[in-house]
C-alpha cells in the first residue's frame, strides 16, 4: 500500500479510498458536524464523569467513617451525598454509551486505523471497570438492608475503584492519540498495529494525565460537597453540614495543588511530544529565549496586532522546560518544520481557542481553590459567618471546577489539531465517509436537544433534592423479613 | 482454533449474554403500562430489575468494545453503516436509563407518567431495532470493495430484518413476562403468567418462521440448524412450564431460547462477520476484519482472567436480590 506524501495517511485500502475521498466532497461538511458532535457530547459527558469519580470515593470515605465510629452524623451525610452521586451516575452512564458507539458511527476510518491498539483499552475498560461500577452500585443502592454492614461498605469502595480503573484505561487510549507509542505502521494493511501493550499502558503522557485528570475530578467533587455544605451552613445554620464543609474544602485545596503539580509536569512532557500545543497555549509565534506567559492579551491573537498583554517573564520557558532562560519554539518555526516533515498543509491549531482555554482552565481551577480556602477560613474554630457573599459563592462554586475540566479537555484536544492521532493521522481522514452530513445534522441536533432537556431536568432535580438538607436518621434496619417494605426502592 | 475464531465466539457470547439479560429488562419496560395498573404496581415492576438493569446493559458496552478491539473493520463498517438505527437505540437507552433513576425522585403523577412513557418506548424501540440490526447482519448488506456500507438507511428495513425485529420484540416481551411471574407476588404474578402464554405463542410462531427463513432462505449449515431446533424446543418447553406454573423452568426456557437463537445466528454467519450481498469478495470475515494476533492474545488473557470474576459477582447480585417483590414491599414515596 502507500504512505501519502500529503499530510497524514489515508485509510486501509489505498488508491480506491483516495479516489473516493476526492470524489465525494460531502464529508467536508460532515467532518465539521462530526467534530462538533464529538465536542458537545464529550464535554457534556465530562460534566458527570468527574462528579462520579470524585464523589464515589468521598461517599465511600463518609460511609467508612460511619462504619468505624458508629456516629450517625456520617450516615446521614453518606445518604445525602450518596443520592447526589446516584442522580449523576445515571447521566454519566447513559451519555457514556454514546461515547463508545460514536467512534464507529462517526469516526469509522479512525476506528479502522487505530482499532488494533485503541480498541483494547476500551474493551478492557468495559470488562474491568464498567461491570464493577454498575453491578456494585446496584448492590449498594438496594443492599442497605440486605448485606452485612461491611460488605455493603465494600460495595461503594468497589464502585470507587471501578471509576479509577475506568479513568486509567480511557486515558491510556486518549494518551495514545496524543503521543502514539508501542506500535508500528503496517504498510500492507494501512493501519497502526500494536507491538507493545505495556508501552501503551505506561505511556508517559498517560502516567501524568491520569493523576492530573483524577485530581481535576476531586476538585469538582470536593467543591460540590463544600458548596452544598456552605449554602446550608451559612443560610440555614445547619451545623450537621460542618464536617462536609471541612472535608470538601480540604479535598478541593489538595486537589487544586495536585492539578498544579501534575499540570506542570504535563506541560513539560507536552513540550517534548507536542511542542505546537504549548506554543499555541501562549500564542507564541516566534521562537523565543526566556519566553513569558501572558495572563491575558488584548488585541488579536494571530501574531499581527497585540494591543496589550500582561506578561510574566520567563514563565512559559519554565513551564515547558523547567528553566526560565530556555528557548521555546514558536508556532511559525514549528509550522515550517512540520510542513517539511509531513508535507504541505496547516499544522497549527486555532490559536485563540488554545490560548483562552488554557487560561480559563487554570483560572477557574485557582478560583475554586480560593473559594475553598475562604470558606474554610471563615468557618475556622466553629465560627458561624453569615455573609451573603458566602451563600452566593456556594451557588457558583460547583460550576467553576466543571468549567476548568471542560476547558482543560478543549485545550488538549483542540491543541492537538489538525491531528486525530498526533503525527499519524489527520482528523479529517478519520471521519466516516459513508455517513452523510444530513445524518450527522440529525444526530447532532438530536443529542443537543436531548442533552439540553436532560440538563434542565437534572439541575432542577438536584436543587429540589439539595434544598431540604440532610435526611432524618432512619432506624437502622434489623433483619430482612419477607413482608417488610424494601429499605430502598425506585 | 484461531484466535480470531475464539474472538468471534466471545463476541457471540457477549451479545448472547446481553440479549438474555437485557432481554427481560426490555420486556419489563414494555409490560410496564400493561401489567402495572397503578403507580404502586408499576414500582413493583421497575424494582424487579432495579438493582440489575445497569449491570445487564454493560454487556452491550463490552460487546461493542470487544468488537472494536478484535474486529476493528467490523465495528467501523457496522456502526457507521447502521448509523440511524443505532442513533435511535442510543436515544432510547439514554431516556430509559435516566427514567429508572429519576422517576421516583418526585411524587408527582405527571412527572411519573412522562418517565413511564420513556421506559416503555425506551424498551420497545431497542427490543425491536436490535432484531432488525441482527437480521441485516445475517442477511448481508451492500458492502463495496473497501468494505464500506453503501446500502443507505431504507435498505435496512427489508422484510427479513423487520421480521427479525418482531421476533426480538415478542421474545423479549415474553421473557420479561416470565421473569415477572418469577419475581413478583399476587396480582402481577398472575397477570404476567397469563400474558406470557399469549405473547409466547406469537413469539414462537414468529421465531420459528424467522429461523426457518434464515436456514432455508438466507444462510445455514448443520450447526445453525441444530441450534435453531434446540432454540424452538427450549421456547416450547419454557411456555409449557409457564402453563403449569413452573416459573423457574419457564424462565430458564425463554432464556435458553434466546441464547440458542442468538448462537444459531452467529453460527449461520460464521466465518463471515458482515456478508456483502453485492459480491462475496467484499464480505467482512473473521480473517479480513480482525486485529493482529498480538492484540488478540492480550485480549484473550484479559478475558480469560476477568470474565469469570464478572460472572461471579453478577451472579451473586442475582442471589442477593433473589426474593419476590409485591406491592407490600414498596415503601411510601
Amino acid at each position: 500500500m502507500f504512505r501519502v506524501t500529503g499530510p497524514g495517511r489515508l485509510g486501509p485500502s489505498g488508491p480506491a479510498r483516495a479516489a473516493a475521498l476526492t470524489a465525494n466532497l460531502d464529508p467536508v461538511d460532515a467532518l465539521d458536524l462530526a467534530r462538533w458532535q464529538f465536542g458537545v457530547t464529550t464535554v457534556y459527558h465530562f460534566l458527570f464523569v468527574p462528579i462520579t469519580i470524585g464523589l464515589s470515593a468521598l461517599v465511600a470515605g463518609l460511609q467508612t467513617a460511619w462504619v468505624r465510629t458508629g456516629d450517625e452524623r456520617w450516615l446521614r451525610l453518606t445518604k445525602f451525598y450518596g443520592k447526589l452521586l446516584l442522580i449523576n451516575f445515571a447521566m454519566g452512564v447513559v451519555t457514556g454509551i454514546v461515547q463508545e458507539f460514536q467512534f464507529g458511527m462517526n469516526w469509522s476510518d479512525y476506528s479502522r486505523f487505530v482499532g488494533d491498539i485503541f480498541g483494547a483499552p476500551l474493551a478492557i475498560e468495559a470488562l474491568l471497570a464498567f461491570f464493577l461500577e454498575s453491578t456494585f452500585l446496584g448492590l449498594w443502592i438496594f443492599g442497605w438492608d440486605k448485606l452485612p454492614k461491611k460488605v455493603h461498605l465494600a460495595c461503594i469502595w468497589a464502585v470507587a475503584i471501578g471509576t479509577q480503573l475506568s479513568a486509567y484505561f480511557i486515558l491510556a487510549a486518549n494518551s495514545w492519540m496524543q503521543n502514539p507509542v508501542g506500535y508500528r505502521f503496517n504498510p500492507d494493511t494501512g493501519r497502526a498495529e500494536l507491538t507493545d501493550f505495556a508501552a501503551v499502558l505506561t505511556n508517559k503522557v498517560t502516567l501524568v494525565t491520569y493523576p492530573h485528570t483524577v485530581a481535576g475530578c476531586f476538585l469538582v467533587a470536593g467543591a460540590l460537597m463544600l458548596a452544598i455544605a456552605l449554602w446550608h451552613l451559612v443560610r440555614n445554620g445547619a451545623e450537621e453540614f460542618r464536617p462536609a464543609l471541612r472535608l470538601g474544602a480540604w479535598v478541593t485545596m489538595v486537589a487544586a495543588l495536585a492539578t498544579l503539580v501534575t499540570g506542570d509536569i504535563q506541560g513539560k512532557i507536552m513540550t517534548d511530544v507536542q511542542p505546537m500545543k504549548m506554543a499555541a497555549a501562549e500564542g507564541l509565534y516566534e521562537t523565543e529565549r526566556s519566553a513569558g506567559l501572558s495572563v491575558f492579551t488584548i488585541g488579536s491573537l494571530d501574531g499581527s496586532r497585540e494591543v496589550y498583554a500582561l506578561k510574566i517573564p520567563g514563565l512559559l520557558s519554565w513551564l515547558g522546560q523547567g528553566d526560565v532562560n530556555a528557548a521555546v519554539e514558536g508556532v511559525n518555526d514549528l509550522q515550517a518544520r512540520y510542513s517539511a516533515q509531513y508535507g504541505a498543509g496547516s499544522y497549527t491549531p486555532i490559536i485563540p481557542v488554545t490560548y483562552w482555554s488554557f487560561r480559563l482552565m487554570i483560572g477557574f481551577g485557582l478560583l475554586t481553590a480560593l473559594v475553598a480556602a475562604w470558606a474554610l477560613w471563615t468557618h475556622r474554630k466553629g465560627r458561624r459567618p453569615t455573609s451573603r457573599w458566602l451563600v452566593r459563592a456556594g451557588i457558583v462554586l460547583p460550576l467553576l471546577p466543571l468549567a476548568a475540566n471542560a476547558f482543560g479537555w478543549i485545550f488538549t484536544e483542540m491543541g492537538r489539531q489538525p491531528w486525530i492521532v498526533f503525527g499519524e493521522m489527520l482528523t479529517r481522514d478519520g471521519v466516516s465517509r459513508t455517513v452523510s452530513a444530513s445524518e450527522v445534522v440529525t444526530s447532532l441536533a438530536g443529542f443537543t436537544l436531548l442533552y439540553g432537556l436532560l440538563a434542565v431536568v437534572e439541575v432542577k432535580l438536584l436543587l429540589r433534592f439539595i434544598r431540604p438538607g440532610l435526611p432524618d436518621p432512619a432506624p437502622p434496619p434489623e433483619t430482612d423479613t419477607d413482608d417488610r417494605p424494601l429499605a430502598f426502592a425506585y | 482454533m484461531d484466535l480470531s475464531t475464539i474472538w468471534f465466539i466471545l463476541i457471540a457470547i457477549l451479545f448472547t449474554g446481553y440479549f438474555v439479560l437485557e432481554g427481560f429488562d426490555f420486556g419489563v419496560g414494555i409490560l410496564l403500562p400493561l401489567l402495572g395498573r397503578d403507580d404502586r404496581q408499576r414500582r413493583v415492576l421497575i424494582n424487579t430489575i432495579g438493582p440489575v438493569w445497569d449491570g445487564n446493559e454493560v454487556w452491550v458496552l463490552t460487546a461493542g468494545g470487544a468488537m472494536f478491539a478484535a474486529f476493528p473493520e467490523w465495528y467501523a463498517t457496522l456502526f457507521s453503516g447502521f448509523y440511524l438505527p443505532l442513533l435511535l437505540i442510543l436515544v432510547a437507552l439514554i431516556l430509559r436509563g435516566v427514567a429508572f433513576e429519576y422517576r421516583g425522585k418526585r411524587d408527582d403523577p405527571q412527572w411519573k407518567s412522562w418517565w413511564d412513557r420513556a421506559i416503555f418506548f425506551g424498551s420497545l424501540l431497542p427490543a425491536l431495532l436490535w432484531g432488525v440490526a441482527f437480521g441485516n447482519i445475517v442477511r448481508g448488506v451492500r458492502l463495496d470493495a473497501t468494505h464500506e456500507y453503501v446500502g443507505g438507511f431504507w435498505a435496512l428495513l427489508n422484510p427479513y430484518a423487520l421480521l427479525g425485529g418482531l421476533v426480538t420484540l415478542s421474545l423479549f416481551t415474553t421473557h420479561g413476562a416470565v421473569f415477572l411471574a418469577l419475581k413478583t407476588t399476587g396480582e402481577i404474578r398472575e397477570r404476567a403468567n397469563v400474558l406470557a402464554g399469549r405473547t409466547g405463542l406469537a413469539a414462537a410462531a414468529l421465531a420459528v418462521g424467522f429461523l426457518a427463513w434464515t436456514l432455508f432462505g438466507v444462510r445455514g449449515g448443520a450447526a445453525a440448524a441444530v441450534l435453531a431446533m434446540f432454540a424452538a424446543l427450549a421456547l416450547v418447553g419454557g411456555l409449557a412450564a409457564n402453563l403449569v406454573r413452573r416459573e423457574g423452568w419457564a424462565f430458564a426456557g425463554t432464556a435458553a431460547a434466546i441464547a440458542l437463537a442468538v448462537a444459531c445466528l452467529f453460527a449461520a454467519l460464521f466465518p463471515d462477520v458482515l456478508p456483502s450481498i453485492v459480491d462475496p469478495a467484499n464480505s467482512l470475515t473473521v480473517d479480513n476484519a480482525s486485529s493482529t494476533s498480538y492484540t488478540l492474545k492480550i485480549m484473550t488473557w484479559v478475558a480469560v482472567v476477568f470474565t469469570p470474576i464478572v460472572l461471579a459477582y453478577q451472579g451473586w447480585t442475582y442471589w442477593v436480590f433473589r426474593k419476590r417483590i409485591g406491592v407490600d414491599h414498596i415503601p411510601q414515596a
